[in-house]
Protein backbone atom coordinates (compact mmCIF):
# COMPACT_ATOMS: atom_id res chain seq x y z
CA UNK A 1 0.00 0.00 0.00
CA UNK A 2 2.93 2.39 0.75
CA UNK A 3 4.62 1.98 -2.76
CA UNK A 4 6.75 4.86 -3.62
CA UNK A 5 5.17 5.54 -6.87
CA UNK A 6 6.05 8.82 -8.75
CA UNK A 7 2.73 9.58 -8.59
CA UNK A 8 2.63 9.28 -4.64
CA UNK A 9 0.90 12.62 -3.69
CA UNK A 10 3.09 14.79 -1.22
CA UNK A 11 2.96 14.27 2.25
CA UNK A 12 1.60 17.88 2.18
CA UNK A 13 -1.60 17.21 0.17
CA UNK A 14 -2.13 13.66 2.15
CA UNK A 15 -2.06 16.22 5.11
CA UNK A 16 -4.51 18.88 3.66
CA UNK A 17 -6.93 15.82 2.51
CA UNK A 18 -6.97 14.58 6.23
CA UNK A 19 -8.02 17.91 7.72
CA UNK A 20 -10.55 18.31 5.29
CA UNK A 21 -11.83 14.85 5.55
CA UNK A 22 -11.79 15.57 9.31
CA UNK A 23 -13.69 18.58 9.41
CA UNK A 24 -16.35 16.85 6.78
CA UNK A 25 -17.39 14.02 9.15
CA UNK A 26 -17.49 16.51 12.22
CA UNK A 27 -19.90 18.72 10.70
CA UNK A 28 -21.79 15.77 9.24
CA UNK A 29 -22.00 14.66 12.46
CA UNK A 30 -23.08 18.18 14.45
CA UNK A 31 -25.18 18.65 11.27
CA UNK A 32 -27.47 16.00 12.15
CA UNK A 33 -27.46 16.18 15.58
CA UNK A 34 -28.54 19.78 15.27
CA UNK A 35 -31.28 18.83 13.16
CA UNK A 36 -32.42 16.56 15.89
CA UNK A 37 -32.61 18.97 18.17
CA UNK A 38 -34.43 21.46 16.10
CA UNK A 39 -36.86 18.75 15.24
CA UNK A 40 -37.86 17.82 18.78
CA UNK A 41 -37.09 20.73 21.23
CA UNK A 42 -38.85 19.90 24.06
CA UNK A 43 -35.65 19.03 25.99
CA UNK A 44 -34.59 22.21 25.65
CA UNK A 45 -37.58 23.79 26.90
CA UNK A 46 -37.78 21.84 29.29
CA UNK A 47 -34.04 22.56 30.49
CA UNK A 48 -35.26 26.13 30.79
CA UNK A 49 -36.95 26.03 33.88
CA UNK A 50 -34.19 25.54 36.29
CA UNK A 51 -32.47 28.51 34.80
CA UNK A 52 -35.39 30.79 35.02
CA UNK A 53 -35.99 29.53 38.82
CA UNK A 54 -32.29 30.44 39.41
CA UNK A 55 -32.64 33.75 38.11
CA UNK A 56 -35.86 34.57 39.25
CA UNK A 57 -36.03 33.15 43.02
CA UNK A 58 -32.65 32.54 43.90
CA UNK A 59 -31.25 35.80 42.11
CA UNK A 60 -33.95 38.57 43.40
CA UNK A 61 -33.42 37.31 46.70
CA UNK A 62 -29.99 37.37 47.38
CA UNK A 63 -29.96 40.58 45.53
CA UNK A 64 -32.24 42.56 48.36
CA UNK A 65 -30.31 40.68 50.77
CA UNK A 66 -27.06 41.62 49.85
CA UNK A 67 -25.38 38.64 51.53
CA UNK A 68 -23.01 38.25 49.23
CA UNK A 69 -20.57 41.00 48.52
CA UNK A 70 -20.39 41.34 44.35
CA UNK A 71 -18.19 44.94 43.91
CA UNK A 72 -19.76 46.83 41.74
CA UNK A 73 -22.14 44.21 40.14
CA UNK A 74 -25.44 43.71 41.70
CA UNK A 75 -25.82 40.16 42.72
CA UNK A 76 -28.18 39.59 40.06
CA UNK A 77 -25.70 41.00 37.78
CA UNK A 78 -22.95 38.60 39.20
CA UNK A 79 -24.65 35.47 39.47
CA UNK A 80 -26.19 35.36 36.09
CA UNK A 81 -23.33 34.40 34.01
CA UNK A 82 -22.63 31.81 36.45
CA UNK A 83 -26.58 30.38 36.07
CA UNK A 84 -25.82 30.04 32.29
CA UNK A 85 -22.54 28.46 32.93
CA UNK A 86 -24.63 26.34 34.90
CA UNK A 87 -27.29 25.42 32.37
CA UNK A 88 -23.63 24.26 30.35
CA UNK A 89 -23.04 22.23 32.64
CA UNK A 90 -25.95 20.19 33.40
CA UNK A 91 -27.16 20.06 29.77
CA UNK A 92 -24.04 18.45 28.55
CA UNK A 93 -23.01 16.51 31.89
CA UNK A 94 -25.62 13.84 30.64
CA UNK A 95 -24.55 13.47 27.22
CA UNK A 96 -22.76 10.40 28.05
CA UNK A 97 -26.26 8.15 28.14
CA UNK A 98 -27.07 9.18 24.18
CA UNK A 99 -23.45 7.33 23.98
CA UNK A 100 -23.98 4.20 25.95
CA UNK A 101 -27.56 4.29 24.18
CA UNK A 102 -25.90 4.27 20.84
CA UNK A 103 -24.08 1.26 21.64
CA UNK A 104 -26.64 -0.95 22.65
CA UNK A 105 -28.50 -0.24 19.32
CA UNK A 106 -25.11 -0.77 17.51
CA UNK A 107 -24.90 2.57 16.41
CA UNK A 108 -21.09 2.99 18.07
CA UNK A 109 -20.55 0.14 16.24
CA UNK A 110 -21.52 1.01 13.13
CA UNK A 111 -19.82 4.50 13.21
CA UNK A 112 -16.73 2.83 14.28
CA UNK A 113 -16.82 0.34 11.33
CA UNK A 114 -16.53 3.39 9.30
CA UNK A 115 -13.27 4.62 8.04
CA UNK A 116 -14.55 8.40 9.60
CA UNK A 117 -11.57 9.45 11.86
CA UNK A 118 -12.39 8.62 16.04
CA UNK A 119 -11.31 11.99 16.66
CA UNK A 120 -14.16 13.67 13.93
CA UNK A 121 -16.99 11.46 15.34
CA UNK A 122 -15.98 12.78 18.75
CA UNK A 123 -15.64 16.45 18.18
CA UNK A 124 -18.86 16.01 15.92
CA UNK A 125 -20.59 15.41 19.35
CA UNK A 126 -18.94 17.47 21.34
CA UNK A 127 -19.95 20.57 18.53
CA UNK A 128 -23.92 19.44 18.35
CA UNK A 129 -23.39 19.90 22.60
CA UNK A 130 -21.89 22.98 22.25
CA UNK A 131 -24.19 24.67 19.56
CA UNK A 132 -27.30 22.72 22.13
CA UNK A 133 -25.71 24.78 24.82
CA UNK A 134 -25.96 28.17 22.60
CA UNK A 135 -29.50 27.61 22.23
CA UNK A 136 -30.28 27.61 25.66
CA UNK A 137 -27.85 30.60 26.34
CA UNK A 138 -29.97 33.09 23.96
CA UNK A 139 -33.01 32.28 26.31
CA UNK A 140 -31.11 33.02 29.61
CA UNK A 141 -29.31 36.17 28.35
CA UNK A 142 -32.50 37.78 26.84
CA UNK A 143 -33.88 36.63 30.32
CA UNK A 144 -31.40 38.60 32.05
CA UNK A 145 -31.95 41.54 29.69
CA UNK A 146 -35.57 41.55 31.10
CA UNK A 147 -34.44 41.25 34.28
CA UNK A 148 -32.50 44.57 34.51
CA UNK A 149 -29.23 42.57 34.10
CA UNK A 150 -26.43 44.73 32.00
CA UNK A 151 -25.68 42.59 29.42
CA UNK A 152 -23.08 43.26 26.78
CA UNK A 153 -24.98 44.27 23.57
CA UNK A 154 -21.36 45.00 21.34
CA UNK A 155 -21.56 42.40 18.56
CA UNK A 156 -17.67 41.46 19.43
CA UNK A 157 -18.77 40.37 23.01
CA UNK A 158 -22.08 38.66 22.05
CA UNK A 159 -19.79 36.86 19.38
CA UNK A 160 -17.01 36.05 21.81
CA UNK A 161 -20.00 34.90 24.39
CA UNK A 162 -21.60 31.97 21.69
CA UNK A 163 -18.11 31.14 21.19
CA UNK A 164 -17.23 30.08 25.08
CA UNK A 165 -20.70 28.93 25.26
CA UNK A 166 -19.75 26.06 22.78
CA UNK A 167 -16.48 25.52 23.86
CA UNK A 168 -17.91 25.03 27.40
CA UNK A 169 -20.97 22.93 25.93
CA UNK A 170 -18.30 20.79 23.90
CA UNK A 171 -15.91 20.53 27.18
CA UNK A 172 -18.36 19.26 29.45
CA UNK A 173 -20.34 16.59 26.94
CA UNK A 174 -16.72 15.65 25.91
CA UNK A 175 -15.76 14.78 29.69
CA UNK A 176 -19.38 12.87 30.10
CA UNK A 177 -18.64 11.08 26.68
CA UNK A 178 -15.11 9.88 28.57
CA UNK A 179 -17.19 8.55 31.81
CA UNK A 180 -19.33 6.73 29.46
CA UNK A 181 -16.69 4.94 27.49
CA UNK A 182 -15.31 4.42 31.08
CA UNK A 183 -18.32 3.01 33.21
CA UNK A 184 -20.36 1.61 29.92
CA UNK A 185 -23.77 1.08 31.52
CA UNK A 186 -26.56 3.77 31.84
CA UNK A 187 -26.92 3.11 35.88
CA UNK A 188 -23.43 3.55 36.47
CA UNK A 189 -23.26 6.14 34.38
CA UNK A 190 -26.23 8.08 36.14
CA UNK A 191 -24.70 7.65 39.77
CA UNK A 192 -21.42 9.06 38.27
CA UNK A 193 -23.58 11.98 36.52
CA UNK A 194 -25.58 12.84 40.27
CA UNK A 195 -22.30 12.71 41.76
CA UNK A 196 -20.05 15.39 39.74
CA UNK A 197 -22.75 17.78 38.86
CA UNK A 198 -23.36 19.56 41.85
CA UNK A 199 -19.64 19.75 43.38
CA UNK A 200 -18.86 21.06 40.03
CA UNK A 201 -21.19 23.78 40.63
CA UNK A 202 -20.99 24.69 43.62
CA UNK A 203 -16.96 24.63 44.06
CA UNK A 204 -16.83 26.61 41.13
CA UNK A 205 -17.45 31.02 41.19
CA UNK A 206 -20.58 30.60 39.76
CA UNK A 207 -22.58 31.98 42.81
CA UNK A 208 -20.48 33.01 44.86
CA UNK A 209 -16.74 34.84 44.60
CA UNK A 210 -14.08 32.44 45.29
CA UNK A 211 -12.40 35.11 47.67
CA UNK A 212 -15.64 33.87 50.22
CA UNK A 213 -14.60 29.90 50.32
CA UNK A 214 -11.98 28.48 52.91
CA UNK A 215 -8.69 27.81 51.50
CA UNK A 216 -9.50 24.07 50.86
CA UNK A 217 -12.59 24.70 48.52
CA UNK A 218 -10.34 27.71 46.91
CA UNK A 219 -8.10 25.00 45.98
CA UNK A 220 -10.68 23.13 44.42
CA UNK A 221 -12.29 26.18 42.54
CA UNK A 222 -8.64 26.96 40.66
CA UNK A 223 -8.79 23.32 39.12
CA UNK A 224 -12.20 23.62 38.28
CA UNK A 225 -12.80 23.64 34.94
CA UNK A 226 -16.33 25.39 35.58
CA UNK A 227 -14.45 28.30 37.24
CA UNK A 228 -12.75 29.27 34.15
CA UNK A 229 -16.09 29.14 32.08
CA UNK A 230 -17.64 31.39 34.38
CA UNK A 231 -14.98 33.79 34.57
CA UNK A 232 -15.07 33.66 30.79
CA UNK A 233 -19.38 34.20 30.63
CA UNK A 234 -18.92 36.84 33.23
CA UNK A 235 -16.38 38.92 31.09
CA UNK A 236 -18.19 38.27 28.07
CA UNK A 237 -21.82 38.88 29.34
CA UNK A 238 -21.95 41.72 32.08
CA UNK A 239 -20.95 45.27 31.62
CA UNK A 240 -18.47 45.66 34.37
CA UNK A 241 -17.78 42.03 35.20
CA UNK A 242 -14.68 40.64 35.34
CA UNK A 243 -12.61 37.06 34.93
CA UNK A 244 -10.26 36.79 38.30
CA UNK A 245 -7.34 35.31 35.91
CA UNK A 246 -8.65 37.06 32.56
CA UNK A 247 -9.78 35.91 29.45
CA UNK A 248 -6.82 34.56 27.77
CA UNK A 249 -6.25 32.27 30.87
CA UNK A 250 -9.46 31.26 31.24
CA UNK A 251 -10.02 30.55 27.00
CA UNK A 252 -6.48 28.49 27.09
CA UNK A 253 -7.18 26.39 30.09
CA UNK A 254 -10.66 25.97 28.21
CA UNK A 255 -8.93 24.83 24.99
CA UNK A 256 -6.41 22.66 26.08
CA UNK A 257 -9.02 20.67 28.38
CA UNK A 258 -11.27 20.38 25.64
CA UNK A 259 -8.67 19.04 23.18
CA UNK A 260 -7.14 16.75 26.59
CA UNK A 261 -10.49 15.12 26.65
CA UNK A 262 -11.36 14.97 22.68
CA UNK A 263 -7.75 12.84 22.69
CA UNK A 264 -9.09 10.88 25.87
CA UNK A 265 -12.39 10.29 24.17
CA UNK A 266 -11.07 9.13 20.63
CA UNK A 267 -8.97 6.47 22.91
CA UNK A 268 -11.67 5.36 24.66
CA UNK A 269 -14.43 5.30 21.73
CA UNK A 270 -13.46 1.76 20.76
CA UNK A 271 -13.50 0.44 23.97
CA UNK A 272 -17.02 0.74 24.42
CA UNK A 273 -18.18 -2.15 22.00
CA UNK A 274 -15.61 -4.55 23.22
CA UNK B 1 -7.74 -17.70 -10.41
CA UNK B 2 -10.21 -17.71 -7.59
CA UNK B 3 -10.11 -14.49 -5.12
CA UNK B 4 -10.84 -14.91 -1.82
CA UNK B 5 -12.04 -11.74 -0.29
CA UNK B 6 -12.24 -12.64 3.46
CA UNK B 7 -9.46 -14.93 4.93
CA UNK B 8 -8.64 -15.89 8.10
CA UNK B 9 -5.78 -18.06 10.04
CA UNK B 10 -6.01 -19.90 13.10
CA UNK B 11 -8.00 -16.68 14.38
CA UNK B 12 -8.38 -16.51 17.88
CA UNK B 13 -9.55 -14.80 20.69
CA UNK B 14 -9.99 -15.38 24.64
CA UNK B 15 -11.42 -13.31 26.96
CA UNK B 16 -9.72 -14.07 30.37
CA UNK B 17 -10.03 -18.02 30.43
CA UNK B 18 -12.85 -17.98 28.09
CA UNK B 19 -11.45 -19.07 24.38
CA UNK B 20 -14.14 -17.61 22.08
CA UNK B 21 -12.92 -18.54 18.95
CA UNK B 22 -10.51 -20.93 18.97
CA UNK B 23 -8.32 -21.37 15.68
CA UNK B 24 -10.82 -20.70 12.96
CA UNK B 25 -9.84 -20.93 9.60
CA UNK B 26 -12.29 -19.25 7.09
CA UNK B 27 -12.10 -18.66 3.20
CA UNK B 28 -14.85 -16.92 1.76
CA UNK B 29 -14.84 -16.46 -1.82
CA UNK B 30 -15.58 -12.99 -3.99
CA UNK B 31 -18.81 -12.67 -4.83
CA UNK B 32 -20.38 -15.41 -2.41
CA UNK B 33 -22.68 -15.19 0.12
CA UNK B 34 -21.28 -17.05 3.53
CA UNK B 35 -23.09 -18.04 6.70
CA UNK B 36 -21.98 -18.25 9.81
CA UNK B 37 -23.97 -20.30 11.96
CA UNK B 38 -23.93 -21.75 15.16
CA UNK B 39 -25.92 -21.25 18.65
CA UNK B 40 -26.17 -18.10 20.96
CA UNK B 41 -22.63 -18.01 22.75
CA UNK B 42 -20.54 -19.98 19.45
CA UNK B 43 -18.34 -17.24 18.76
CA UNK B 44 -20.33 -15.73 15.78
CA UNK B 45 -20.54 -12.15 17.00
CA UNK B 46 -16.58 -12.38 18.17
CA UNK B 47 -15.53 -13.03 15.17
CA UNK B 48 -17.70 -10.54 13.38
CA UNK B 49 -16.01 -8.02 15.57
CA UNK B 50 -12.65 -9.23 14.54
CA UNK B 51 -13.00 -9.04 10.84
CA UNK B 52 -14.66 -5.53 11.08
CA UNK B 53 -11.62 -4.41 13.11
CA UNK B 54 -13.22 -3.86 16.43
CA UNK B 55 -11.56 -6.40 17.95
CA UNK B 56 -7.97 -7.29 18.33
CA UNK B 57 -7.35 -11.26 17.50
CA UNK B 58 -5.61 -12.66 20.28
CA UNK B 59 -3.73 -14.84 17.85
CA UNK B 60 -3.82 -15.55 14.38
CA UNK B 61 -4.55 -13.47 12.03
CA UNK B 62 -7.60 -12.30 9.48
CA UNK B 63 -7.36 -9.69 6.28
CA UNK B 64 -10.21 -8.31 4.02
CA UNK B 65 -9.24 -8.26 0.33
CA UNK B 66 -5.51 -8.77 1.04
CA UNK B 67 -5.28 -6.15 3.68
CA UNK B 68 -4.86 -7.26 7.44
CA UNK B 69 -7.21 -6.40 10.10
CA UNK B 70 -4.97 -5.67 12.93
CA UNK B 71 -1.94 -4.23 10.36
CA UNK B 72 -4.15 -1.79 8.35
CA UNK B 73 -7.90 -1.15 9.58
CA UNK B 74 -8.32 1.84 7.67
CA UNK B 75 -7.39 0.13 4.31
CA UNK B 76 -9.64 -2.76 5.57
CA UNK B 77 -12.46 -0.27 6.67
CA UNK B 78 -12.40 1.46 3.43
CA UNK B 79 -13.60 -1.93 2.16
CA UNK B 80 -16.51 -2.99 3.88
CA UNK B 81 -19.81 -2.33 4.63
CA UNK B 82 -21.60 -3.05 8.23
CA UNK B 83 -25.13 -4.11 9.42
CA UNK B 84 -25.88 -4.50 13.54
CA UNK B 85 -28.21 -7.11 14.92
CA UNK B 86 -30.37 -4.37 16.47
CA UNK B 87 -31.68 -1.82 14.10
CA UNK B 88 -29.77 1.21 14.14
CA UNK B 89 -30.66 3.68 11.46
CA UNK B 90 -31.66 7.00 13.05
CA UNK B 91 -35.24 7.46 13.94
CA UNK B 92 -34.89 11.08 14.40
CA UNK B 93 -33.46 11.10 10.80
CA UNK B 94 -35.27 11.16 7.26
CA UNK B 95 -33.94 7.82 5.67
CA UNK B 96 -33.00 10.35 3.16
CA UNK B 97 -30.65 11.95 5.80
CA UNK B 98 -29.06 8.66 6.82
CA UNK B 99 -27.75 7.81 3.50
CA UNK B 100 -26.55 11.08 3.50
CA UNK B 101 -24.79 10.42 6.72
CA UNK B 102 -23.35 7.47 5.82
CA UNK B 103 -21.84 9.13 2.41
CA UNK B 104 -20.72 11.63 4.04
CA UNK B 105 -18.68 9.25 6.94
CA UNK B 106 -17.02 6.89 3.97
CA UNK B 107 -16.07 10.41 2.31
CA UNK B 108 -18.12 9.33 -1.05
CA UNK B 109 -17.66 12.71 -3.72
CA UNK B 110 -20.35 15.27 -3.36
CA UNK B 111 -21.05 15.14 -7.16
CA UNK B 112 -21.37 11.26 -6.79
CA UNK B 113 -23.37 11.51 -3.75
CA UNK B 114 -26.85 12.95 -5.03
CA UNK B 115 -26.91 9.50 -7.29
CA UNK B 116 -25.54 7.06 -4.90
CA UNK B 117 -28.35 8.05 -2.79
CA UNK B 118 -31.31 7.95 -5.23
CA UNK B 119 -29.83 4.64 -6.70
CA UNK B 120 -29.58 3.29 -2.61
CA UNK B 121 -33.30 4.49 -2.35
CA UNK B 122 -34.94 3.07 -5.38
CA UNK B 123 -33.03 -0.25 -5.46
CA UNK B 124 -34.20 -0.66 -1.59
CA UNK B 125 -37.83 0.24 -2.85
CA UNK B 126 -37.83 2.99 -0.33
CA UNK B 127 -38.15 6.09 -2.68
CA UNK B 128 -41.63 7.03 -1.43
CA UNK B 129 -40.39 7.09 2.25
CA UNK B 130 -37.28 8.75 1.87
CA UNK B 131 -38.50 11.74 3.21
CA UNK B 132 -40.19 10.14 6.34
CA UNK B 133 -38.79 10.00 9.68
CA UNK B 134 -37.49 6.39 9.91
CA UNK B 135 -39.22 6.58 13.43
CA UNK B 136 -42.03 5.76 11.11
CA UNK B 137 -40.44 2.93 9.23
CA UNK B 138 -41.32 -0.51 9.36
CA UNK B 139 -38.90 -3.19 10.89
CA UNK B 140 -38.09 -4.36 7.38
CA UNK B 141 -38.28 -0.83 6.19
CA UNK B 142 -35.29 -0.02 8.48
CA UNK B 143 -33.33 -3.26 7.87
CA UNK B 144 -33.57 -2.74 3.90
CA UNK B 145 -32.21 1.31 4.86
CA UNK B 146 -29.54 -0.17 6.77
CA UNK B 147 -28.17 -2.75 4.10
CA UNK B 148 -28.63 0.39 1.53
CA UNK B 149 -26.52 2.64 3.83
CA UNK B 150 -23.58 0.00 4.15
CA UNK B 151 -23.83 -1.19 0.17
CA UNK B 152 -23.50 2.90 -0.23
CA UNK B 153 -19.94 2.94 -0.79
CA UNK B 154 -19.70 -0.43 -2.71
CA UNK B 155 -17.52 -2.22 -0.54
CA UNK B 156 -16.17 -5.47 -1.41
CA UNK B 157 -17.32 -7.57 1.42
CA UNK B 158 -20.78 -6.66 3.22
CA UNK B 159 -21.01 -7.93 6.95
CA UNK B 160 -24.63 -8.91 8.52
CA UNK B 161 -24.89 -9.67 12.33
CA UNK B 162 -28.23 -11.77 12.09
CA UNK B 163 -29.89 -9.58 9.42
CA UNK B 164 -34.18 -10.50 9.67
CA UNK B 165 -34.23 -11.64 13.10
CA UNK B 166 -37.01 -10.23 14.48
CA UNK B 167 -38.98 -9.26 10.78
CA UNK B 168 -42.32 -10.57 9.42
CA UNK B 169 -41.86 -13.42 7.03
CA UNK B 170 -42.13 -11.33 4.42
CA UNK B 171 -39.97 -8.50 5.54
CA UNK B 172 -37.23 -11.01 5.74
CA UNK B 173 -37.51 -12.28 2.67
CA UNK B 174 -37.16 -8.79 0.67
CA UNK B 175 -34.39 -8.69 2.57
CA UNK B 176 -33.13 -11.84 1.54
CA UNK B 177 -33.87 -10.67 -2.58
CA UNK B 178 -32.20 -7.24 -2.21
CA UNK B 179 -29.43 -9.03 -0.91
CA UNK B 180 -29.25 -11.62 -3.75
CA UNK B 181 -29.44 -8.65 -6.06
CA UNK B 182 -26.97 -6.68 -4.63
CA UNK B 183 -24.71 -9.48 -5.00
CA UNK B 184 -25.78 -10.30 -8.87
CA UNK B 185 -24.94 -6.11 -9.48
CA UNK B 186 -21.87 -5.40 -7.83
CA UNK B 187 -20.45 -8.75 -6.92
CA UNK B 188 -20.71 -7.83 -3.07
CA UNK B 189 -19.14 -10.41 -1.08
CA UNK B 190 -21.41 -11.13 1.64
CA UNK B 191 -20.53 -12.45 5.22
CA UNK B 192 -23.31 -13.01 8.05
CA UNK B 193 -24.28 -14.62 11.21
CA UNK B 194 -26.98 -16.31 11.61
CA UNK B 195 -28.91 -19.22 13.54
CA UNK B 196 -31.65 -19.15 11.38
CA UNK B 197 -31.38 -22.34 9.20
CA UNK B 198 -34.16 -21.20 6.68
CA UNK B 199 -32.43 -18.04 6.02
CA UNK B 200 -28.82 -19.91 5.64
CA UNK B 201 -30.46 -22.87 3.73
CA UNK B 202 -32.04 -20.08 1.35
CA UNK B 203 -29.27 -17.52 1.23
CA UNK B 204 -25.90 -18.78 1.26
CA UNK B 205 -23.29 -20.79 -1.07
CA UNK B 206 -21.47 -21.74 1.85
CA UNK B 207 -21.77 -21.97 5.96
CA UNK B 208 -19.56 -22.51 8.60
CA UNK B 209 -21.14 -23.69 12.19
CA UNK B 210 -19.95 -22.81 14.86
CA UNK B 211 -19.93 -24.29 17.99
CA UNK B 212 -17.64 -23.35 21.13
CA UNK B 213 -15.48 -21.19 18.90
CA UNK B 214 -14.71 -23.56 16.57
CA UNK B 215 -15.45 -24.49 13.05
CA UNK B 216 -17.52 -27.74 13.12
CA UNK B 217 -18.49 -28.09 9.43
CA UNK B 218 -17.92 -26.07 6.35
CA UNK B 219 -19.49 -26.62 2.83
CA UNK B 220 -22.22 -25.68 0.86
CA UNK B 221 -25.51 -26.36 2.44
CA UNK B 222 -26.41 -29.32 -0.24
CA UNK B 223 -23.87 -30.96 0.66
CA UNK B 224 -24.16 -31.00 4.20
CA UNK B 225 -27.67 -32.29 4.17
CA UNK B 226 -26.62 -35.10 1.72
CA UNK B 227 -23.61 -36.55 4.06
CA UNK B 228 -25.90 -36.52 6.89
CA UNK B 229 -28.63 -38.29 4.96
CA UNK B 230 -31.15 -38.05 2.76
CA UNK B 231 -34.02 -36.32 3.67
CA UNK B 232 -31.79 -34.06 6.02
CA UNK B 233 -32.79 -30.39 7.06
CA UNK B 234 -29.87 -27.60 7.92
CA UNK B 235 -31.09 -28.13 11.49
CA UNK B 236 -30.30 -32.06 11.46
CA UNK B 237 -26.55 -30.93 10.26
CA UNK B 238 -26.55 -29.09 12.99
CA UNK B 239 -27.56 -31.69 15.51
CA UNK B 240 -24.84 -34.04 13.46
CA UNK B 241 -22.22 -32.00 13.50
CA UNK B 242 -22.00 -30.12 16.77
CA UNK B 243 -23.37 -32.85 18.34
CA UNK B 244 -26.46 -29.98 19.72
CA UNK B 245 -29.63 -28.30 18.65
CA UNK B 246 -29.54 -24.56 17.31
CA UNK B 247 -31.79 -23.51 19.80
CA UNK B 248 -29.80 -24.94 22.68
CA UNK B 249 -27.48 -22.63 24.64
CA UNK B 250 -27.24 -18.51 25.20
CA UNK B 251 -25.54 -16.38 27.94
CA UNK B 252 -27.75 -13.85 30.21
CA UNK B 253 -25.84 -11.35 27.42
CA UNK B 254 -27.43 -12.71 24.70
CA UNK B 255 -31.22 -12.99 26.51
CA UNK B 256 -30.50 -9.22 27.24
CA UNK B 257 -29.74 -8.15 23.65
CA UNK B 258 -32.68 -10.22 21.85
CA UNK B 259 -35.08 -8.65 24.60
CA UNK B 260 -33.77 -5.30 23.92
CA UNK B 261 -34.82 -6.40 20.01
CA UNK B 262 -37.92 -7.51 21.15
CA UNK B 263 -38.73 -4.48 22.92
CA UNK B 264 -37.88 -2.49 20.08
CA UNK B 265 -39.45 -3.54 17.74
CA UNK B 266 -42.65 -3.95 19.88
Amino acid sequence: MTSAAPAAPSSDSVERRAIADFVRQALAIAQVETRKILRDPTELLTRMVQPTLWLIVFGEVFTRTRAIPTGDLSYLEFMAPGVLAQSVLFSAIFYGIAIIWERDLGIVHKMLVSPAWRGALVFGKALSAGLRALAQAVIIVLLALVLGVHVRLEPASLAGLAIVVVLGGALFSTFSFVIACLVKTRERFMGIGQVLTMPLFFASNAIYPIALMPAWLQRVAQVNPLTYLVNALRQLMVHGGESSVGLPTDLAVLSIIFVALVLIASRLYPEIVR
Amino acid sequence: MMQSDVVTSALTRRFRSLVAVDHIDLTVEHGSIFGLLGPNGAGKSTTLKMLTTLLAPSSGSASIGGFDVVREPGAVRRRIGYVPQLLSADGGLTGYENLVLSAKLYGLPRRERQTRIADALSFMGLEPAADDLVSAYSGGMIRRLEVAQALLHRPLVLFLDEPTIGLDPIARRAVWERLRESRRQFATTILMTTHDMEEADDLCDTVAILHQGRVAVQGAPADLKRQVGPAATLDDVFVHFAGAAIAEGGSYRDIRSTRRTVKRLG
